[in-house]
């Protein structure tokens, strides 16, 4: 699996599931639908991006660094959306974007360039 | 009359023993080793002005027999150009008629050696496979080894993997008409049972898999964490009933990569619960991620009750 389709299936996914856990907070349990949606479309841009960034830099520490900076970036426009839960959301999201960031690099193939 | 003192008379003995290079371009350095046909001397090579280890046989009473082994090993080597197996450079005659052949001298230690040494089982695991690869090229071009064994392998300076002494190595094609029922050839401890039989006529590229498979164990005794996987590899090449066998050295070798790459390995079955095992001590750091997260998740979630 290319690195850009990796980051953007794991930032999909991790996202999704990232919004779901809302559901043990009961005062943001109603709004659960849009939580989800809005966590998995902010995985997705994260997973993207972290996979174009692993597709041209091939280093596990950089990639690391990298998603778990565009996490905690994405998270903080989401927490400054919400006006609060700063830490329930930034936390999370740069552990989401560190963990996609790791696998990109890790388990992402890089296309054979031609001579 | 004069006597001569015990030093000079032990001096002159050691040199009646060692070999007369003067009619060629090496000079004689010192023995390195002694077998059963030919001792290994380590020479100088004048006009390249390098080291080579020249074979000479053992027996200057050359019959004909003797010789056409020892040129036809020569020939066995010279044409088997491989990284793992070592390079004859020049065959020749001595003044007393033995016939030499002059090999790439190789600096390091014998596998054995290399393994007392302390060598972790990653590192022995990636040199067998090393072997596995320059004896599945040996069998490519027909060639049966017949003497695999922890002595015959050499691990270079460079970590370089040479497997030697190709002295009872027998071209396929030819099995048949040198040899003897019965006559057994190889070591005790690394021979197929049917090398031990002495059924020569018998003996294919699965005798050398079933050496391979002691080298393996050897290499795997006294280790801790072997897995389940290498004992299994180790037993499949050794199977007494050679079907059983892998079919090939480069089979072989497959089955050691996916074992150092954490993947299923053809030679064992694992369980559900042995794929998970696997699959977490592959993606450790995948696994710790994914832990920190849930656990951080856990945190937050607490504490916003609170």
């Amino acid at each position: 699996m290319s690195k850009p389709l990796i980051g953007l299936v794991l930032g999909a996914v991790l996202g999704a599931i990232d919004g779901l856990t809302a559901w043990f907070t009961p005062a943001v349990r109603d709004q659960l639908a849009s939580i989800v949606f809005g966590s998995t479309i902010k995985g997705i841009i994260a997973g993207i991006a972290i996979g174009f960034f692993a597709k041209k830099f091939h280093s596990l520490p950089i990639g690391i660094l990298f998603g778990l900076l565009v996490g905690a970036f994405l998270a903080y426009l989401v927490a400054l959306m919400q006006g609060g839960y700063y830490l329930e959301i930034i936390l999370p999201g740069a552990l989401v974007g560190l963990i996609v960031g790791f696998a990109t690099q890790k388990y992402g193939k890089t296309p054979a360039t031609a001579n | 009359m004069k006597w001569l003192s015990d030093d000079r008379l032990d001096h002159l003995r050691s040199i009646v023993g060692n070999p007369d290079f003067s009619s060629t371009k090496y000079t004689f350095v010192k023995e390195l080793a002694r077998g059963g046909m030919g001792t290994v001397y380590l020479a100088e090579d004048r006009e390249l002005d390098r080291l080579v280890a020249i074979k000479v046989l053992n027996t200057p009473e050359v019959t004909e027999d003797l010789r056409d082994r020892m040129i036809r090993e020569a020939q066995i080597i010279a044409r088997l150009e491989h990284p793992g197996i070592v390079p004859v450079h020049d065959v020749g005659t001595l003044p007393d008629g033995r016939i030499y052949y002059a090999m790439k001298f190789v600096r390091g230690s014998r596998l054995d050696e290399y393994a007392a040494q302390g060598a972790s089982l990653r590192d022995r695991l990636r040199k067998f496979q090393a072997v596995c690869d320059a004896v599945a090229f040996a069998h490519a071009h027909g060639v049966i080894h017949r003497d695999l064994k922890p002595q015959n392998i050499m691990i270079g300076s460079f970590g370089e993997v040479l497997v030697l002494d190709w002295g009872v190595a027998k071209i396929k094609a030819q099995m048949n008409a040198e040899e003897q029922e019965g006559t057994v050839i190889g070591t005790r401890d690394y021979m197929s049972p049917e090398q031990a039989r002495g059924e020569n006529d018998q003996l294919d590229e699965r005798a050398d898999i079933y050496s391979l498979g002691a080298v393996l164990q050897f290499l795997l005794k006294g280790q801790l964490k072997v897995s389940k996987a290498a004992e299994a590899i180790c037993s499949k090449a050794m199977a007494s009933e050679r079907e059983s066998r892998y079919a090939s050295a480069s089979e072989l070798s497959e089955d050691i990569g996916r074992l150092l790459d954490a993947e299923p390995v053809t030679a064992y079955r694992e369980s559900a619960l042995e794929k998970v095992g696997r699959w977490v001590g592959k993606n450790r750091f995948l696994v710790l991620l994914v832990l920190a997260y849930l656990l951080m998740r856990i945190i937050l979630i607490f504490s916003s009750r609170r």
